[in-house]
């Protein structure tokens, strides 16, 4: 009887109701109590026994910690072990010192029982032992020691039983509900940051719960600042989270891309004439940036960007070669021209190399590959592949014979 | 040796790479195949050994510094053979033979050369048909046993001569 408290009957932060259950009687061992005709309540963390009405009322009521429990079994009442099992024998630890202070500084038994009047309510019991062997209460330590939840945890996650507010009526328990799900949003969201395959699976929930938010926040409901709404959001957006379950970082219509395809389309123009059509996009990234000056682009940015240029009805598009390397080709820029105009060039001198053709044609190395490729794909040259390196050759398979 | 005559491709480095242009490939491969043969005609050799790409001048032009790498080659027969101008001696798919006449081709130049040298209904050692005086002219002295067998066989399965077997060499019986 002396690891029972005294205490008023509310949660703690992190405790949930589980089940009640009336008419019970307290037996300290195997005496019986004062404590007779009442109601208990079980929660994630402790049993409470309050008279009928108390802790619906949140007075003060007995309180017994689950981690006092160390085995439990079922007693049956009566003479003759009628009428099914009516009592549940809980074992107890010894008492951890810094306890409050209960009906009894000291008790010769270990163990105490409770009596059910209309008998043991199977589901009760099955709360019970399940809420014991939770260790909830070690859980939330945990949680709040540290941020980092580890692997090895072994205790399951128990389910979190939606808060029944019948225990408190009136504004009391409405406000209570609603202090109950923030927690659990909060808790939500911390568990989902710790991992990253966690946060994969709760980024649907994210992107629920920020619409909310933000939804409330038009509203100008709630207690978050527009200040907080725009981090917030610029988090998400950071995270790559815009709207994950298509895992797309960016969305086709996004404004800050068209805007930027514009004025890359705008500057390149000139650019690209004069160097002949075409250029890589490493190149591009480079002459962006120097004419922006200040606000410069990133390059997913810029890829981004240019994918959207047919978008805005630009003269120039995106181009990825099979050999994979990326550029920017002005629409008018054609295939066989190009072709027409290398395998020209290799007629004049007999067999060019990548680096040859740039030095003659005024390009980089990249695109003066690029161009024998297309030539050759064109069937207008043919490779030579040896110890010297690549080499290619006007096609005389095709034109010779 | 006679004299082989080599054609413009083989100076032509290119012709040392298989090229990935499917219309300039076959070109190429088609090439090959006759330079192939014409070579293994002319040095009466009927085997080719893909590891030896190195050594023969056939595969190795050193007057270009190119050579053709076993994997070309391998490619090159591998195509040939689709033609029924090659075949691999075994698994190893190494050693292959070339048969820059049909094994039919071969048959039927045996078996003309045997009636017009009226041997018909006569027997005759597969010596004497490789190496005897009687077939110094014809294209299939000195060709290499294994064909030689197989061409015999194909006449054997039109009915025009019979393989056999006595004291320790072969022989065959023209019809």
């Amino acid at each position: 009887m002396d690891r029972f408290e005294y205490i008023e009957a509310r949660l703690f932060e992190g405790e949930n109701y589980l089940k009640r259950d009336k008419n019970v009687k307290i037996y300290d061992g195997d005496d019986k109590t004062q404590f007779v005709d009442g109601e208990v309540v079980l929660t994630t963390h402790r049993i409470l026994w309050g008279k009928p009405g108390d802790i619906p009322k949140g007075l003060v009521c007995l309180s017994l910690h689950l981690y006092y429990i160390f085995c439990m079994e079922e007693e049956s009442g009566g003479m003759f072990g009628l009428g099914g099992p009516k009592r549940i024998i809980l074992h107890l630890g010894p008492t951890i010192p810094g306890k409050r202070p209960g009906p009894a500084v000291v008790s010769p038994y270990h163990f105490i029982k409770f009596s059910f009047k209309d008998g043991i309510d199977n589901a009760f019991y099955k709360a019970l032992s399940e809420a014991v062997a939770a260790k909830a209460w070690e859980r939330t330590q945990q949680l709040s020691t540290s941020s980092n939840l580890p692997a090895s945890n072994s205790t399951p996650k128990p389910s979190v039983t939606p808060i029944n507010s019948k225990i408190r009526s009136g504004i009391v328990g409405i406000e209570r509900s609603i202090e109950e799900q923030h927690r659990a949003t909060d808790q939500s969201i911390s568990v989902a940051f710790q991992d990253l395959k966690k946060l994969m699976e709760k980024a649907k929930e994210m992107v629920t719960v920020s619409k909310t938010i933000s939804s409330k926040i038009r509203e100008k409901q709630g207690d978050i600042s527009e200040d907080d709404t725009v981090r917030f959001k610029s988090y998400l957006m950071s995270l790559g989270i815009d709207d994950p379950v298509t895992r797309d970082t960016f969305r086709s219509d996004s404004d800050y891309y068209m805007g930027l395809a514009q004025q890359i389309s705008d500057m390149m123009v000139a650019v690209l004439i004069d160097c002949g059509g075409i250029m890589s996009l490493a190149d591009v990234w480079c002459r962006v940036n120097r004419a922006r000056g200040l606000e410069l682009i990133s390059p997913e940015d810029l890829l981004n960007a240019c994918k959207l240029l047919q978008n805005v009805d630009s003269p120039m598009s995106l181009r990825k070669f099979p050999s994979g390397a990326c550029v920017l080709q002005l629409n008018s820029n054609r295939d066989e021209e190009i072709a027409k105009a290398t395998s020209q060039l290799l007629e004049e001198n007999g067999f060019l190399t990548p680096v040859k053709l740039s030095q003659i044609a005024n390009v980089s190395v990249l695109l003066a590959r690029e161009r024998l490729f297309t030539t050759e794909s064109l069937g207008l040259a043919c490779r030579d592949e040896s110890i010297e390196g690549l080499a290619f050759y006007p096609n005389m398979f095709l034109t010779k014979a | 040796m006679a004299e082989i005559s080599w054609p413009w491709q083989y100076n032509f480095p290119p012709f040392f790479t298989i090229q990935p242009h499917s219309e300039t490939r076959s070109k190429q491969l088609e090439a090959w195949q006759q330079l192939i043969s014409e070579y293994l005609k002319v040095t009466k050799q009927s085997t080719v050994d893909i590891r030896e790409t190195q050594n023969s001048p056939l595969f190795n032009n050193a007057s270009i510094n190119r050579k053709l790498s076993s994997e070309s080659l391998l490619t090159i027969l591998e195509d040939m053979a689709k033609a029924g101008k090659a075949a691999p001696v075994d698994k190893s798919k190494n050693v292959w033979e070339v048969y820059w006449h049909s094994l039919d081709e071969w048959g039927n130049m045996i078996y003309s050369w045997a009636s017009c040298n009226g041997l018909n209904n006569s027997v005759c050692t597969l010596f004497e048909l490789r190496e005897g005086d009687n077939t110094v002219g014809e294209e299939f002295h000195g060709l290499d046993m294994n064909i030689l067998v197989k061409a015999l066989k194909t006449l054997e399965v039109k009915g025009k001569c019979e393989l056999m077997e006595f004291d320790e060499s072969q022989g065959v019986k023209f019809f």
